[in-house]
């Protein structure tokens, strides 16, 4: 009974604090004093972390190296822009256009590619994201390679803000259950999880799905911030940025993915002042960090209440 | 009706014969062995009769069903569960967690309820892991059920991986050299727990083992397979004194 107050004390906390920040940026966006450079580094970021959890899943959870994300993430810019630019629809169902559109793309690239292991299932996914590239850019529809311009400006805080929750919210609590057991013990053992009764392609499957349909959300939340997409956008250079930021954080942590997303996109926007060194920088401070930490970030444990309250106050 | 019987099982790697016409039946509750040297074929029987490998020939039936063809994983759902002679736990992760993976597929829950957390959600959490403690509780890992199974003693890795077969509530359950590594003691222990696990779980067990003192002890019906073939079939007795036995073991007698 104790420890039931104590859940609903924490989770009335975690609430409070996720309101404060929330009603913070709002205050500070509406008063000005967050610039427009401030603001489209915050969408950027807000967007990185959806790709960064989501393809955490993919290839963290599930082990399933993917590197196609930025395919996924175009299917559900182009969806969301044609039903709000080209069929005159509110911005939630352009929202979830793209994550409908994005999951089938990902249902149907992944039941014959998820046979696939390791570096074959890289490649395939790699090609399979190009395919969707070279697709738009041949579809008159959509202006092909010339994209599409004048997408009315619809991400605002508030979409971004509770994208971001519901993508992190979705990943952790299917983590933390059955199935993510189930997903995880993919990545430990296929023989020995497929022999203890889990139907691992499904799983991976799964995954896969779920994971697109984040990448699509967070293309949908990009083509109405920026103005302007276009099939180069989401080439497989994206797709590694993604991976990168992945990686960084630690291949298995969520906590890991946000804290990578955040950190490169601010060391990207910090970076712009030297535009001459900046890749030379940012490909060292990488490299540095993978010799010192080359599970990443924070391996595949998570930045939880307990590793805090350990680290602050040396108890458990 | 035997619980499992095998007709004419063949399999082959390439041009070598790993499995050549295997006959083999498993009565309800009966603990069988099966034996031979190295490289004679028993990992790829269990290997065949887990759905790991697809048999070139034969016939697997089991409770009356065909299980040929089936996935892996279906055959689990069968009843049919197993370990592995070179462990293959799920390494990063906790010692209950591995045990709750292979509660997964009684899952009470649906995969919406784990998103949204219904009341389903913690109810369902709440009976796999007492399930998953239970059996730990039978292998004396309970007090470990936090540590990695990467950092169990070798004996403890053992016996969790017998944990994590049974909780996929079996009727059959195939070891794979349970006893590889152990000491005499813990091979002993771990002949009165294969033994004690069959009565109350009311298991049939298939046993592929080396340690001659433990298969001879516990075994009701052994096999022995060399070259892919069965050699000897009959009780512990007739088979420590078979000729054939012996020699496939130790060699032909020189004149």
């Amino acid at each position: 009974m104790q420890t039931l107050k104590n859940n609903w004390a924490r989770f009335l906390g975690e609430v409070l604090i996720l309101v404060v920040l929330f009603t913070l940026v709002q205050y500070l966006i509406t008063t000005g004093l967050l610039n427009q450079y401030y603001q489209i580094n915050l969408t950027s970021m807000c967007i990185n972390i959806i790709l960064a959890v989501s393809l955490n899943l993919i290839n963290g959870f599930t082990g399933q190296l993917s590197l196609g994300h930025a395919g996924f993430m175009a299917l559900g810019a182009y969806a969301a822009v044609i039903m709000t630019n080209m069929m005159d629809q509110p911005f939630i169902v352009g929202l979830l256009a793209a994550c409908l559109v994005a999951g089938i793309a990902g249902f149907v690239i992944g039941v014959p590619t998820l046979r696939l292991k390791g570096d074959y299932l890289a490649i395939a996914t790699l090609a399979f994201g190009e395919i969707i590239r070279v697709t738009l850019q041949n579809i008159d529809y959509v202006n092909g390679p010339a994209g599409i311009l004048g997408i009315p400006k619809l991400t605002t805080w508030p979409w971004l803000f509770g994208a971001v929750i519901i993508t992190i919210l979705v990943v952790v609590n299917l983590i933390n259950s059955s199935y993510g057991r189930a997903i995880i013990s993919v990545r430990e053992d296929e023989i020995a999880a497929e022999l203890m009764g889990i139907n691992t392609t499904k799983y991976k499957v799964l995954a896969f799905v779920i994971g697109a349909m984040f990448a699509g959300l967070a293309g949908a939340l990009y083509a109405h911030f920026f103005y302007i997409i276009k099939p180069e956008t989401f080439n497989f250079l994206k797709s590694f940025d993604i991976l990168v930021m992945v990686v960084l954080g630690g291949l298995g942590s969520t906590t890991g993915a946000v804290i990578a997303a955040v950190s490169i996109t601010v060391l990207t926007a910090a970076l712009q002042s030297f535009p001459a060194i900046r890749m030379i920088i940012y490909a060292l401070i990488l490299i540095i960090v993978m010799i010192y930490r080359p599970q990443g970030l924070m391996g595949n444990k998570e930045l939880s209440r307990q590793t805090l309250g350990r680290i602050w106050g040396g108890r458990k | 009706m035997s619980l499992m019987e095998i007709k004419n099982l063949n399999k082959s790697f390439g041009g070598l014969n790993a499995v050549l016409n295997v006959n083999f039946r498993l009565e309800q509750n009966e603990l069988v062995g099966l034996i031979g040297p190295n490289g004679a074929g028993k990992t790829t029987v269990f290997n065949l009769i887990t759905g790991v490998y697809k048999p070139d020939e034969g016939s697997i039936v089991f409770r009356d069903k065909d299980i040929i063809g089936l996935a892996p994983y279906t055959i689990c759902a069968r009843g049919i569960a197993r370990t592995f002679q070179n462990i293959r736990l799920f390494n990063d992760l906790t010692v209950l967690d591995n045990v709750k993976i292979a509660c997964h597929k009684d899952v009470q829950y649906g995969l919406l309820s784990a998103i949204v957390r219904t009341p389903g959600f913690f109810k369902g959490e709440q009976q796999i892991e007492q399930e998953a403690l239970k059996y730990l509780q039978i292998f004396k890992l309970d007090n470990k059920k936090d540590e990695m199974a990467n950092n169990l003693p070798y004996g403890e890795q053992r016996r969790l991986e017998i944990a994590r077969a049974l909780a996929t509530r079996p009727t059959m359950l195939i070891l794979d050299e349970p006893a590889a590594g152990m000491n005499p003691q813990e091979t002993q222990e771990l002949m009165k727990l294969i033994k004690w696990i069959r009565k109350d779980f009311n298991l049939s067990i298939l046993l592929i083992e080396h340690d001659m003192s433990l298969v001879m002890g516990v075994c009701e019906r052994i096999y022995v397979l060399d070259y892919g073939q069965i050699i000897a079939a009959g009780l512990p007795e007739e088979i420590r004194n078979n000729k054939k036995v012996i020699e496939a073991y130790l060699g032909e007698e020189v004149d």
